[in-house]
């Protein structure tokens, strides 16, 4: 079958072309521009343009008091929202040197390695249904859906969670939440396999993720790639294990490294997070302590209704708390975590005030997204989606 | 109350102690004392290390001097003591009323598992310094960022055009504690602007040279139906 069919024109030998990828297109995975210039269908030069999104949350926070800038963070990131509410409020329980309970914790490592699957699954659906395979999307959206139903159940919304609070969270798990969890970690697995057999040794897929997008490790550091990017092109840097929190270092887990730095060891080492996350999820829902959710320290916690309604001192602490918001000392503090889509930082600055003077997201999608220029280029339009696919972007925080 | 853990005197009723184990380094074990690469560079750059700071517990910043911004972060990059080889983030401060403008570089090493703050403090009146794009492809975006939301210039960055406003934004810089959270225009001149933009503003030169020109050539605006000339 040497034969050729169909005759392309050869590369280099017509005017290149300009095109429009976006802003309004679905394979872009958001509002993202991508002006491509090619040679027949050669891609030659792409230049990303983003902003299409932008709503200046960072300024819109320093107009905010500490508390009420959560609603701001699961808005960018509406595929991982928990994770966003508790890396912020995290960062900010750092700089005031506020340590939540143990129930706390354990509650926002299993929020968080929940989000890491939920936004993993949307990544699966919509890669897969890019290179033409519909039927993972609908398995992967119908597990979500059961993610959607445990936000729902937990904080009433299924996308703007917003459920942290400095020192702790919106409220206590509801009754059975757990066991709805645990349900989901119980049979997942075997969803998970059926989307495995459906691509890990797909023709189709293996031709249109092998050897497409390639950066090497030495590369992908220096573009400032992190998380299941950067381990797919074989560096292992998982910020849950070089600078745990939370304590991760007592969780048992493995941290999945690719080799070659493709779309497909991109596609693996994602697959095999999910895995992860989910004895992530066993262990913690295991050790899930009893007792208060919320932090007992003065400066954060409001004084029960008692309290408030007997004596006069209660009441002004009640109603500074709540006019004027909490305090945050004097500094700056930047906390990360590993988000699901790479280092998910919060730099937060105070002054003292009950207002940040400064508060920036170190945004992972959007630094993972710089570097599909020198991903692409060789590689044809269709390869280009693959790869943009491939990063794991959201615009929602690659814009902010 | 761990003692190492925590630097706030200010908290009064400590925080609920957890059993965690203590062998391995994690956020708030640092040593609030000493960092091995401030050390250093204090041996290496002398006076050009101004100042030190510990902030937030065990977080180390160290403040430089902007005139040789590069010299340091290319030496903290390719020291084989420092390998400060992930540029995290590259960002600035605006703490308003006149106060310099700090730019701030979050650096990790990987090899060393060891993060480090570096501050570059700018006068209002002075919003330049060298870019780090040469050393790290991850600063390109990151201080095409900083330049667009605080209007500080990177000398030698490869393309330096706003990210995330649009190219033709004329109100300035909006990070800056003297930009008005709505904007410098009225809301009936945002309008404006926003619905008579060109198609020129969308593309750099180059781009609109690809392919030649003809295809590019768009009627006038007040040419009538019947006229020859408009755009397939």
């Amino acid at each position: 079958m040497t034969e050729k069919i169909l005759e392309l024109p050869e590369a280099g030998g017509s005017e290149p072309m300009l095109i429009n990828i976006g802003p309004q297109h679905p394979a872009t995975h958001g509002v993202l521009r991508l002006i491509c210039e090619l040679d027949g269908e050669t891609v030659l030069k792409v230049t990303p343009d983003i902003g299409f999104l932008h709503s200046s949350f960072e300024k819109l926070g320093e107009y905010r008091t500490w508390n009420q800038i959560v609603p701001l963070t699961d808005r960018m990131d509406y595929l991982a929202p928990l994770m966003y509410n508790c890396v912020y409020v995290m960062a900010v329980e750092k700089l005031m040197g506020l340590e939540v309970t143990e129930r706390c914790k354990v509650a926002r490592v299993v929020l968080m390695e929940m989000e890491r699957i939920f936004s993993h699954l949307l990544w699966l659906g919509t890669t897969a249904i890019d290179v033409g395979a519909f039927t993972p999307f609908l398995y992967a959206f119908q597990e979500r859906e059961r993610i959607y139903k445990l936000h729902e159940a937990y904080t009433g919304a299924r996308i703007t969670t917003s459920a942290t609070r400095v020192g702790g969270m919106m409220a206590d798990l509801p009754d059975g939440w757990t066991d709805s969890l645990r349900d989901f970690v119980k049979t997942f697995p075997k969803t998970l396999n059926e989307i495995d057999s459906l691509l890990t040794t797909n023709g189709i897929h293996l031709g249109r993720t092998i050897d497409i997008g390639v950066i090497s490790g030495e590369d992908a550091i220096n573009h400032g790639f992190t998380g299941p990017n950067l381990r797919a092109s074989g560096v292992d840097y998982d910020l849950r294990k070089d600078n745990p929190y939370y304590d991760y270092e007592t969780y048992d887990f493995d941290v999945p490294i690719g080799e070659n730095g493709d779309c497909y060891d991109r596609y693996l080492v994602r697959m095999e997070e999910m895995r992860q996350s989910l004895r992530i999820l066993e262990q913690a829902l295991d050790r899930l302590p009893g007792g208060p959710m919320d932090v007992a320290d003065p400066r954060v916690s409001l004084p029960s209704k008692t309290d408030c309604m007997n004596d006069m001192e209660s009441m002004i602490h009640h109603f500074k708390l709540i006019t004027e918001g909490i305090s945050v000392p004097a500094g700056d503090c930047y906390f990360a975590v590993e988000g699901s889509k790479g280092e998910l930082g919060m730099y937060v600055v105070s002054d003292g005030g009950e207002k940040p003077v400064r508060w920036r997201i170190r945004p992972p999608s959007f630094v993972n997204l710089s570097v599909i220029a020198k991903l692409a280029e060789g590689h044809l339009v269709s390869d280009l989606i693959m790869i943009n696919a491939s990063l794991d972007i959201v615009l929602g925080e690659i814009d902010r | 109350m761990d003692e190492g853990r925590s630097g706030f005197d200010a908290v009064e009723q400590g925080p609920e102690s957890s059993d965690r184990p203590t062998d391995t380094p994690r956020h708030g074990d640092g040593d609030a004392g000493e960092h091995p690469s401030v050390t250093g560079l204090r041996a290496r750059f002398g006076s050009t290390v101004l100042h030190e700071e510990v902030q937030a517990g065990d977080q180390h910043v160290v403040f430089v001097d902007p005139a040789s911004n590069r010299a340091v972060l290319e030496w903290l990059k390719d020291d084989p003591e420092q390998r400060y080889d992930l540029l995290v983030d590259v960002t600035a401060v605006d703490y308003g009323g006149g106060k310099p403008i700090q730019v701030v570089y979050q650096l990790w090493s990987i090899d060393n598992k060891r993060a480090l703050r570096v501050k570059c403090e700018l006068p209002l009146d002075g919003l330049s310094i060298d870019s780090a794009a040469p050393l790290w492809n991850a600063a390109n975006w990151l201080e095409r960022e900083v330049y667009d939301l605080f209007g500080v210039e990177f000398r030698g960055h490869p393309d330096l055009r706003r990210i995330l406003m649009p190219q033709n934004y004329e109100e300035g810089h909006p990070l800056r504690k003297d930009f008005p959270l709505r904007g410098r225009f009225s809301r009936a001149e945002q309008t404006r602007r926003a619905l008579s933009q060109d198609y020129h503003d969308d593309y750099t030169t180059e781009e609109l040279e690809v392919g030649g020109a003809p295809g590019l050539v768009l009627p006038e605006p007040d040419s009538s139906p019947d006229e020859a000339g408009r755009a397939p």
